[in-house]
């Protein structure tokens, strides 16, 4: 009887996991095994090149592919409403795509990432600018090239969002773009985050606070961005601060997808209760249900590099499983990635569960190899290379 | 938490398993919709939360009535000012 392998999103981690599982499979395993990805549009963004479209210096059109011609032959890509999933029925073993197709499974994982949830912060809509799409990244490009000076306040609107370190990135590179203009004396920098300290991973924090410092850029801490009034440019935060703005580039908020919801698969924002270590979706341990990357409610960074290494582990286990070898791969909390200091400079963040980050002193070096993973990403991640 | 002192709260919010920045970004959400006098109880696993609460409540003005600790659960007993 054949496998069903059914793979719900055809981002970072779903094509990594359909790419590496089909690799695993050997002989009969592999002809009796079906691979199925289901995305909504087919098409794969890599995102953290949004993070350089407001500079300019990325060209947004050059970040999509199609999912197609990322999948090994042999794996069965639906997109479009045939590969939209409008329903998960882990007891029945079923999905419902939108053309009212009914699809069963033998094993599921779920990569259907998130989603920006402006509607949570009213104001947001209006008053506030974000790099968390392609659309509002391509605006925002628009309002810094007007740009002649003022008041910006970066920072994060609530969390989890994706890429901690992504707001930061941002603002070093801005400080840095605007001296390159000129703009910089005419220009105050203020940057929002909602605990005590600017990064929520202490060491990290030590490391960007006196960078932030030494660039002039103030910072308000248990800053819990709570509304913004677009018409008198005021963001307000739950603890009773009030901070004009002539610019706000704010993380947006983050939810998981609807489908998640609507299945009752997720916690009250949308994001699947998942095992650390195993990554199956909770409550259905037996079922051979997983969940992976920015979907999942793991206390990690909602990143790429997180839904990389859950991919590996998930592969692996499945893999093993079909192949009558069962074994349970650990993801151990690995989480790898960049930050850009400005300056064509950044650091290197590593680090698990156990074993908080120590970044190194900012480097070209690391900046050079963020560019180069930003260039080589579709060679090296979705095929499951490294 | 059966040492507290503290007979009644009003509301709990429990960050049980999040890692920081979440208790304090539920904390902070859950503190809106408290009256002037009202109590919460936030209950964490996470080391961290000892010092973060304690901020959090000098920054803004709430009163940190009572923190307990037993079998790795932190409580903290918040009044509204
Ligand atoms: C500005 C920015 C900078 C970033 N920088 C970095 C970085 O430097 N390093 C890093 O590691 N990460 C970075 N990230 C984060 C990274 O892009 C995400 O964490 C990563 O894409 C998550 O992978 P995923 O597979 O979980 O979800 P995604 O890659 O988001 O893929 C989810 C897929 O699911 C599909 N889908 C959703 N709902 C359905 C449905 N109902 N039916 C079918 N398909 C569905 C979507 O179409 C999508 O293709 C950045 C993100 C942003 C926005």
């Amino acid at each position: 009887m054949r496998v069903q392998v059914a793979i719900v999103g055809g981002g970072v981690g779903g094509t990594l996991i359909a790419n590496r599982l089909r690799h695993l499979l050997h002989g009969d395993a592999r002809h009796e095994t079906n691979i199925t990805v289901y995305d909504a549009h087919g098409i794969h963004t890599y995102q953290p090149g949004w993070l350089y479209v407001p500079f300019a210096r990325q060209d947004p059109e050059k970040l999509l592919r199609p999912e197609a011609r990322l999948l090994q032959q042999g794996i069965t890509l639906l997109s479009g409403h045939a590969g939209n999933v409008q329903r998960i029925l882990p007891a029945e073993k079923r999905l419902l795509t939108a053309d009212g197709e009914l699809h069963g499974f033998d094993y599921l994982v779920l990569a259907t990432g998130s989603r920006n949830a402006p509607e949570d912060v009213p104001g947001f809509a209006e008053g506030a600018d974000h790099f968390y799409s392609e659309e509002a990244s391509r605006r925002l490009q628009e309002k810094l090239a007007h740009f002649a000076g003022g008041r910006i306040i970066t920072g994060v609107a609530s969390v989890p969002y994706r890429c901690p370190p992504a707001p930061l990135e941002f603002t070093f590179m801005l400080e840095a773009d605007l001296r390159e203009r000129g703009l910089r004396e005419q220009t105050e920098l203020h940057y929002v985050f909602p605990i005590n300290r600017p990064f929520p991973i202490q060491p990290v924090s030590d490391f960007v606070a006196p960078l932030l410092e030494e660039r002039g850029i103030t910072v308000h801490t248990f800053f819990n961005v709570e509304a913004i009034d677009p018409a008198r440019r005021i963001v307000s935060s739950m603890e009773g601060e009030e901070l004009p703005y002539d610019l706000l580039v704010l993380a947006p908020p983050h939810k998981g997808q609807d489908v998640i919801a609507a299945s009752g698969l997720g916690d009250r924002d949308g994001w699947i209760p998942t095992d650390r270590a195993t990554l199956r979706v909770k409550g259905y341990e037996e079922a051979n249900i997983f969940a992976v990357g920015d979907a999942t409610d793991l206390p990690v960074s909602k990143s790429g590099s997180a839904a990389h290494y859950q991919g590996h582990v998930v592969a692996e286990t499945i893999a093993a499983d079909v192949q009558h070898r069962p074994l349970q791969h650990q993801y151990h909390g690995r989480v790898a990635c960049f930050l850009e200091t400005g300056h064509g400079q950044a650091t290197f963040l590593w680090f698990d569960y156990e074993h908080p980050p120590k970044p190194p002193k900012p480097r070209r070096l690391w900046h050079l190899e963020k560019a180069a993973l930003n260039t080589f990403y579709w060679q090296l991640i979705p095929p499951a290379r490294i | 938490m059966a040492t507290s002192q503290i007979g009644k709260v009003d509301t709990v919010v429990d960050a049980k398993g999040q890692v920081c920045p979440m208790p304090i970004v539920m904390l902070a959400k859950a503190f809106k919709d408290l009256a002037v006098g009202q109590i919460l109880m936030l209950l964490a696993t996470d080391a961290g939360a000892k010092k973060d609460v304690a901020a959090w409540a000098e920054k803004t003005g709430n009163l940190l009535l009572e923190t307990s600790e037993e079998g790795g659960v932190l409580a903290f007993y918040l009044q509204k000012v």
